[in-house]
This record gives structure tokens, C-alpha cells and sequence, in this order.
């Protein structure tokens, strides 16, 4: 049993309108110091397969396929093999 | 003459299919067929349209999860024969996730969704949806969306101005496009693009809203028009 975590934002460059509100939302609570915010997704799953290439390989095509948009996406994925 | 049959894609989720389908079903000649999202069959129908909402909840990302349903394998099929498919709002949004359209749109610019009725300028006549307007023509079609921030790249911007496949374009009244004419952030203040054929455009605007002056507008109506003389 392999976890995976698939981390998904937004291009660097590319507004994210959910982020400037949020950095404007922390300021008004006093937290000036806040930059760079940014939101994107974090999805979990678990598969059975524990091979870290052929993981690495169907985690890879579900980014490019389906979870992300690579016109304005970026991907990045955590694989635990242990399944925790 | 029998009617010709146009396809009107069902998702659960859709929420503009009944517009749609009294809009195709108003022009002389067409006949609407309703295409649910589990079909593979096509019904022998001459052009398809992707009317707006919510397919499949917008979950993940608007149009992510409806570009793979079975009905759109053949909706892609079908587009690559040369076939008429015009999307409309989340239509639009599931073409570009189809990859039938270039880009991506992505969350308004500011916070609100915005509903309204919009200026657009036809930029280009070269397809079978706008055949029937003048080249700049101001047109007025409502626009209600969250997710309308047309992005792509700058050299594929630069290869739709070149290429004449921007076709509608956020104007205001006197058909400039300014900052405050662009509801949701847009590049270039694109409403609405073509594929190299001119036979797939995608809008973010309502056209199926804009078919009675009564409510508001019907110059929408020849967008209708044009899909069935190109379905003939």
C-alpha cells in the first residue's frame, strides 16, 4: 500500500484572486508580515501498488491527465510506500 | 425538408439546457435532440452544442471531470470531422479542458461572479456562428460566470489575434476594450475563441440569453442561425 499527496497551485505568475483576499483577510487580523500566499489543492489517496516507479509513473500521468491543468497548473506528489 | 438534428450535451449539472435547446429549437429548420452525458451515440446529429452550468458540480475545476464523461469522447470525435460544436460558458470551459480550444479559463479577477449584460465585439466573421454578423459588429449577450479569466500563453495569444480566431471580444458601448469593459481579467479581452477551422468556438457570453429583445436583447439569434446552415 502506497499513500500519495498531490499538491496543485496555480503557475507562479498567475492571479489567484483567493490568495490576494486571503493575504488582505491575515493583514486586517494584524498579521502585516504575510507575502507570496497562495491556494491550491491537496488531494490524498491510497493505492495498492508499492513499486515507487510504476507509483511515480500512474501518479504522474492522474497530475497530467486530470488532477491538474497544465495550461495553468503545477503539480508536485509525496509518495510514502509504507503506506502511512 | 426534414429538420435538421442538433445535439444539445446533458450533464448533470447543466443548468442552461433548456435555453439552449429553445434557442436551437426557435430557428426555422432545426430540430434539438437532448445528448445525455452516458451516451455514446451520437444520434445522428449534425452539429452539438455545450450548453452552460455546474457539469459534474464544476468539481476539481470547471469542465475537468465532464471532458472525460463517454459522450464527450465522441464529442471529440466528432469535432475532429470538421462537425459544428460551439460551447457555451462552462461548454467553453470544457472544450479548452477537452484541448478542442487552446488556454484555460480561470477565476474572475475580483471576488464577485459576475452576471450582466456585456458588450461584445465580433471580431471575426469566419465562423459558421458568426457568419451572419458584420466584422466589429456590437452585439449584447448576458455573461453570469465565476470562472471566466481567459488565460494563455503569450505567444498562443499572439498566434489567435494572427490567425483570426479571436472571435468575440469584452468591449464597452463604444466597443473599446477597457479594464472596466473586462468582467473577469480576461487576456487581450477575450470573450469567445475559434480552432483552426472555425467550426469549434467556445464563448463565455450567453448567446441562448440574448433571443427575445423583449428580455433584454435578441441579437444572439444568429449565432443560432449560422449553427443550422452549417448543420444543413
Amino acid at each position: 500500500m502506497t499513500r500519495v499527496e498531490v499538491f496543485i497551485q496555480l503557475k507562479p505568475g498567475l492571479l489567484d484572486p483567493q490568495g490576494e483576499t486571503l493575504t488582505h483577510a491575515l493583514e486586517s487580523l494584524g498579521h502585516e508580515s504575510v507575502s507570496e500566499l497562495r491556494v491550491g489543492k491537496w488531494i490524498t489517496f491510497r493505492m495498492d501498488e508499492t513499486d515507487p516507479a510504476v507509483v511515480e509513473r500512474e501518479v504522474e500521468e492522474m497530475c497530467e491527465r486530470l488532477l491538474a491543468n497544465p495550461v495553468i497548473e503545477s503539480f508536485e506528489y509525496r509518495l510514502d510506500e509504507d503506506g502511512r | 425538408m426534414t429538420d435538421v438534428p442538433i445535439g444539445v450535451v446533458r450533464f448533470p449539472g447543466t443548468n442552461c439546457d433548456q435555453d439552449v435547446f429553445d434557442a436551437v429549437g426557435s430557428v426555422s429548420g432545426a430540430q434539438p435532440v437532448w445528448l445525455w452525458h452516458k451516451e455514446r451515440d451520437l444520434a445522428g446529429v449534425r452539429a452539438i452544442v455545450l450548453a452552460g452550468g455546474f457539469a459534474y458540480g464544476d468539481y476539481l475545476r470547471a469542465g475537468a471531470i465532464a471532458r472525460f464523461s463517454p459522450i464527450m469522447e465522441e464529442v471529440i470525435r466528432f469535432a475532429e470531422t470538421g462537425r459544428p460544436v460551439l460551447g457555451i460558458c462552462n461548454g467553453f470551459q470544457i472544450l479548452t479542458e477537452a484541448g478542442l480550444l487552446p488556454g484555460a479559463l480561470m477565476r474572475n479577477d475580483r471576488l464577485s461572479f459576475v452576471c450582466r449584460p456585456q458588450w461584445l465585439k465580433i471580431e471575426s466573421t469566419a465562423t459558421p456562428f458568426t457568419r451572419h454578423y458584420r466584422p466589429g459588429e456590437l452585439v449584447r449577450f448576458p455573461v453570469a460566470h465565476g470562472e471566466g479569466n481567459y488565460f494563455a500563453p503569450p505567444d498562443i495569444l499572439d498566434r489567435l489575434e494572427a490567425e483570426a480566431r479571436v472571435v468575440f471580444r469584452y468591449v464597452d458601448e463604444d466597443g473599446q476594450a477597457t479594464a472596466e469593459s473586462n468582467p473577469n481579467g480576461s487576456a487581450r479581452s477575450i470573450a469567445g475563441i475559434a480552432d483552426e477551422t472555425g467550426h469549434i468556438v467556445g464563448l463565455m457570453p450567453h448567446p441562448d440569453r440574448a433571443m427575445e429583445a423583449l428580455v433584454g436583447s435578441d441579437d444572439g439569434r444568429r449565432v443560432f442561425r449560422g449553427l443550422l446552415e452549417a448543420a444543413a
